[in-house]
């Protein structure tokens, strides 16, 4: 099994150079995800960690890069071996590379960075049900090769970063004055009578931001309105 | 057996999947435009949730923990495989997915059809892999418990897109600003309900 999956790998990689690296359609794949089909606006996947764990702009910082690790390294592996695995049992394929690489990344987190990974906590282990992995996995790797799979991962990780981070933005600085933990509301303004929104810290102000997000952006680009 | 009440009411209500935790959000958005699927993905999420928490509940405290293979042989006391968690559970909830799967196919091919890709994919819905962890971390005492939390949590993951889908239905008739229109309002929506859902935070079972 093991040299089929090198030989697979072999053949794909040689064909590879015939396209330029960066050709149109390749720079597509990574600034679509952005707007047009950003993976949790647009294409309603990966909600569920996006909410969670937006409090605090770190951990969304930590989360994002987690999320991209495990695409570019699940993108890839998928794409390699496409053509071997059995369409029947591709799911099973799937969650197993991708949970392989989530036992990676929890475990380097909690090497490094101990605190965010407790804070984090059930989370890290939910990037194996994340859907923008899974969906992606199913609806581009499987068809494509290696090189626009991660092209496609690293724009779609992208979309799913910039989402995070800009909630992660509002809630960390409307809810406690902070951003990555310094301060930024100043001082005097409380003297005048400013007040932290304990709102925003509470986990539904995460779903109405995104709400807000979402409006913003539809009204900018009016192609992505839908019917009802 | 007071206890294990209590578990179930505080799934449903207090530490709902939804409205506590956002699991399982992708298809809650995907599938609650009509009551109807939404029922159905709603008994799925349950019936599967009560099937996978109490499996790996036991493998979680037989193979996984520090010390749980101690039954084995008292040797492998100080082995711990907890950091292969992951992957026992997600390969245990999509075996179980398709069994339910395949009993749906055979016993009700009308709601086979509606669930449609929906059906295979709550193998990843964040909630059933969710409860396994939660279940993981909150370290329940007994397999009663760990259903309990199971079937609790899937009710209240049951009620949650059943409310968000009859609000759906209704809400096509309402004139929502357009850019709002489908997925914006109904986040918006659900941080309502969350913020309703929260006057049970402070209640103690």
């Amino acid at each position: 099994m093991s040299t089929e999956v090198i030989s697979a790998a072999a053949e794909v990689a040689v064909k590879e150079p015939n396209e330029p690296l960066f050709s149109k359609k390749n720079k597509r794949l990574l600034t679509d995800p952005l707007n047009d089909s950003n993976p949790i606006t647009v294409q309603v996947l990966g909600i569920c960690s996006a909410l969670a764990i937006t409090v605090q702009v770190k951990q969304a910082v930590v989360m994002s890069i987690s999320v991209l690790a495990v695409m570019i390294g699940g993108n890839l592996i998928i794409s390699l071996i496409r053509n071997i695995i059995p369409s029947r049992i591709r799911i099973i394929v799937q969650l197993v590379v991708v949970a392989s690489l989530v036992i990676l990344v929890d475990q380097v987190l909690k090497a490094y960075v101990y605190d965010v990974s407790k804070a984090l906590s059930v989370f890290v282990g939910l990037i194996i049900t994340n859907c923008i992995i899974m969906g992606r996995l199913e609806a581009f790797a499987l068809a494509n090769k290696p090189w626009p799979s991660i092209l496609d991962a690293i724009g779609n990780a992208a979309g799913y970063a910039w989402i995070l981070i800009a909630v992660a933005v509002v809630r960390e600085l409307f809810g406690s004055g902070t951003l990555m933990g310094f301060t930024i509301i100043p001082e005097s303004l409380f003297g005048f009578g400013y007040m932290n929104n304990n709102m925003m810290i509470l986990p539904p102000m995460a779903l109405i931001t995104v709400g807000i997000i979402i409006w913003i952006q539809r009204s900018k680009n009016t192609a992505l309105i839908e019917e009802n | 057996m007071l206890d294990l009440v209590n578990i179930f009411v505080k799934g449903i209500f207090i530490e709902n999947m939804i409205f506590a935790y956002f699991l399982g959000m992708c298809s809650y958005l995907a599938v609650s435009k009509t009551v109807k699927t939404g029922v159905g993905l709603g008994a799925a999420v349950i019936f599967v949730l009560g099937i996978t928490v109490p499996v790996n509940y036991l493998i979680e405290n037989y193979v996984l923990k520090e010390g749980a293979l101690i039954w084995l042989d008292a040797s492998f006391a100080s082995i711990d495989l907890s950091f292969l968690s992951f992957i026992m559970f997600i390969a245990v909830i999509a075996s179980m997915v398709q069994l339910v799967e395949m009993a749906v196919e055979k016993f009700a091919p009308a709601l086979y059809g509606a669930l449609g890709i929906f059906l295979p994919l709550i193998a990843v819905n964040c909630s059933i892999l969710g409860g396994a962890l939660f279940m993981q971390e909150r370290q329940y005492s007994s397999i009663a418990e760990a259903t309990s939390f199971g079937l609790g949590s899937g009710v209240g993951w049951f009620l949650a897109i059943v409310a968000i889908a009859a609000i759906r239905e209704k809400i096509k008739y309402s004139n929502v600003p357009a850019p709002l229109r489908g997925l914006g309002i109904t986040f918006i929506i659900t941080g309502l309900m969350g913020i309703a859902f929260m006057a049970f935070m402070g209640i103690e079972l």
